[in-house]
């Protein structure tokens, strides 16, 4: 049968389950958008490209299947850029299907033509440019295996008009084979002797530490992350993108590690004997100084990338393979190790050095995440921006679920919480999604509050308003002698700005507001929400490690701030009680 | 510690894969020595064989990194003393006696050939036997001189 290129890859668009995808249209990418709305693939209209690649990212976090998203050539394409590099950074599955200029003026500086291939080439998996609609099908089919296999990440296929137009015959590969790229060959006879090594190092340990990645996550491996923590009686952290991949109510969680994670896990880290890393890359937000983290420690390396390995922390055992498949092999050997002493001391530091702030006179993020997560019984989906806030939502939000957090980890991209938020709710339509922002990351992205309102989205966006970019106000009064360049934002009225976009609005200005914001919030359903919490524009995010320093050297101490009123926090009302960590 | 390592690299004959591949090294500030590409006995694959000047931690990263790429087949690190060698000179010679210059050229199994009222020396070798050849040929006055970079096969491949 024979099918205009467009018409071909909406074909093979349905074959791979897509359901929906955001973009713009535009000159060159009209033949897609025309066959895409002759289906049942519901198209999204965002009002910024970047919005759609966001989108098509959050999408993908919340449920694991290739996120999509579309634009036309030259800044159409530019615009998606960041959004692909998030993606890029994080392993997050997208197809990104750009519009270019027609094969025959390609490298003429045509109207709105550029090269896409070249400016995305650092940020993408892979990239093809279909020069003839005979290689659409093929090069359909390649792009989605590729970007959810392996690890996964975005690929980009940049469509030439006259490859959308163009007639070919239709007939779809029902296989796919790329010479260079095996991801799922069956894991070489070295393995079995790494995961041998593994289990023999787990049952000689006696301070052992589970450090959990998203990983865990796109591996779709927590139940086997679960099974092996409790087998083996092993405390288990996550990274920012991990959260989620262990339970945080259960008594073996430590929660976040790394440069704002819990005082209490931190030490762990620094004195355990044994780290696991579980899809987990040793970014530098979580080892700090490299030579010193975990420096007592013999250190096993699961990952599915060879080369994560080795990259900025030397391991002992490398272990390349996909997680789910690793961890089910290391369940068979494993032996439990005599760990009693370990989760002792691990309750006495949890006791001992809590989570903390100091109560203030204006409203503080921190409660109000906590409300939202006692609200929301750590059940919700929560999308974020970048900065103090996205810390504050990873320390006092309780993650108990897989894919409850989609954050921008690897490439820190403010602006990411609403658009992501939107592409969540697309995903799970029937969970409630809040996006928990502040003032200066909302403002970047803050025109996809009418994509949210035209789809009657019910998400809820709270902003930390502090007027300010918190986190980089917070490092200019560490490290830059209190000189605010550049970091005080103009006053914006936020119910305002919710109103015009056809959202509820609510402001609340003091603490006894804040619960019934929120459980106001959480009764809209027929349009987004945003509410705006005025809160205290000098709070820090604590604790802290600072740039290039050990774990075990944290500025904004339980011991400092307890000086002056500060109090232990739980994350949510019945938070983990330290009695169960030892587990009988 | 930086030292030079010779890299050789199968990959898709596609447009392309040549920038992917530059793009990857130089991205991580690594200088290139010498880039060398073309098709092998099956048409649809080219074999890179790349110099770098590079840190050996850094480089193994880079090898697992271009291994990732989708259009590289495999990526091989040619040990020293394991592989053979080959790169073309051609050096133009400001003046003097053809004679005197095939003396030079002659152990090295070279030509030399007038172009254009000019004397230009031909020699192919490894590397270090191009580097002595190049020093001879200093004192005759070089105006131009042009290297095709290394060409390797490993010593055991496949027969």
């Amino acid at each position: 049968m024979k099918l205009k290129g467009a018409q071909i890859l909406v074909e093979c668009l349905k074959r791979e389950g897509v359901d929906v995808a955001f973009g713009i249209p535009g000159g060159v990418n009209l033949p897609t958008f025309d066959a895409i709305c002759s289906s049942t693939i519901k198209l999204v209209l965002t009002v910024h490209e970047q919005g759609a690649s966001h989108m098509a990212d959050g999408y993908a976090r919340a449920t694991g299947k290739v996120g999509v998203c579309l634009a036309t050539s030259g800044p159409g394409a530019t615009n998606l850029v960041t959004g692909i590099a998030t993606a890029y950074m994080d392993s997050i599955p997208m197809v990104a299907l750009t519009g270019q200029v027609r094969t025959s003026v390609i490298g003429n500086d045509a109207f709105q033509e550029v090269d896409t291939i070249g400016v995305t080439r650092p940020v993408t998996k892979h990239s093809y440019l279909v020069k003839d609609p005979r290689d659409m099908a093929r090069v359909v089919r390649e792009a989605f295996y590729i970007a959810r296999t392996g690890r996964p990440g975005p690929v980009l296929i940049d469509l030439p008009v006259d490859a959308t137009v163009g007639e070919a015959e239709f007939t779809y590969p029902e296989s796919v084979n790329i010479r260079g790229y095996q991801p799922e060959q069956k894991p070489p006879a070295l393995q079995a002797s790494q995961i041998e090594a593994a289990a023999e190092a787990i049952s000689k340990a006696r301070k052992p530490i589970l450090y959990a990645g998203a990983g865990v996550l796109h591996s779709g491996a927590w139940a086997e992350l679960i099974e092996l923590a409790h087998k083996a009686k092993i405390p288990v952290t996550t990274s920012l993108l991990g959260l989620g991949g262990f339970p945080e109510s259960d008594p073996l969680s430590l929660g976040m590690l790394g440069m704002h994670g819990f005082e209490y896990t931190n030490y762990a880290v620094a004195q355990c004997d044994l780290l696991i890393g579980v899809g987990a890359r040793f970014d530098d937000r979580v080892t700090g100084k490299p030579d010193e983290f975990a420096r007592h420690a013999k250190k096993i390396h699961i990952d599915v990338d060879p080369s994560s390995i080795n990259k900025t922390v030397l391991v002992d055992v490398p272990v390349v393979g996909d997680v789910k498949q690793v961890l089910r092999e290391l369940l068979k050997l494993v032996k439990p190790a005599d760990t009693s002493e370990w989760l002792k001391t691990i309750a006495g530091m949890k006791k001992q050095f809590p989570l903390t702030y100091r109560e203030k006179q204006k409203v503080l993020p921190q409660y109000i995440i906590q409300q939202i997560s006692d609200a929301t019984k750590g059940e919700a989906v929560i999308a974020t921006g970048v900065g103090q806030h996205q810390m504050w939502a990873a320390q006092f939000y309780q993650f108990n679920r897989p894919r409850s957090l989609i954050t921008s980890g690897g490439l820190g991209t403010m602006g990411f919480g609403l658009p992501a938020a939107i592409g969540a709710q697309f995903g799970r339509p029937g969970e409630t999604v809040w996006d928990i922002d502040g003032d200066g990351s909302f403002q970047m992205t803050a025109q996809e509050l009418a994509t949210a309102a035209q789809h009657k989205l019910p998400i809820k966006v709270a902003i930390m308003n502090n007027q300010h970019h918190g986190m980089v106000r917070q490092w200019q009064d560490l490290f830059y002698e209190g000189r605010h360049a550049a970091s005080r934002l103009n006053p914006v009225d936020f119910v305002k700005l919710a109103e015009a976009n056809h959202c509820a609005g609510i402001r609340v200005d003091t603490k006894d507001q804040v619960r019934p914001a929120i459980d106001n919030a959480m009764q809209i359903t027929d349009r987004p929400t945003v509410v705006e919490f005025m809160v205290d524009q000098t709070e820090n995010v604590w604790p802290m490690i600072a740039p290039g320093k050990p774990h075990d050297q944290m500025l904004g101490t339980y011991e400092i701030l307890s000086k002056d009123g500060g109090v232990p926090q739980r994350r949510r009302a019945e938070a983990d009680e330290e009695s169960k960590l030892s587990l009988g | 510690m930086n030292a030079k390592h010779t890299i050789s690299v199968l990959v898709e004959n596609h447009f392309g894969v040549l920038a992917r591949i530059s793009g990857l090294i130089s991205a991580r500030a690594f200088n290139i020595d010498s880039l060398t590409v073309s098709t092998t006995e099956d048409p649809t694959i080219s074999r890179m064989t790349i110099v770098v000047d590079a840190d050996t931690v850094k480089l193994e990263q880079v090898k697992h990194q271009l291994a990732r790429l989708i259009d590289v087949i495999r990526v091989d690190e040619l040990r020293e003393g394991e592989f053979i060698d080959r790169e073309l000179l051609l050096v133009r010679v400001k003046g003097g006696a053809k004679a005197a210059l095939e003396q030079i050229a002659q152990p090295f199994g070279g030509k030399v050939t007038e172009a254009a009222g000019s004397l230009v020396v031909e020699a192919s070798g490894d590397t270090k036997t191009i580097d002595t050849l190049v020093e001879q040929l200093r004192s005759h006055g070089i105006t131009q001189l042009v290297r095709t970079g290394r060409i390797a096969l490993e010593k055991n491949g496949k027969a």
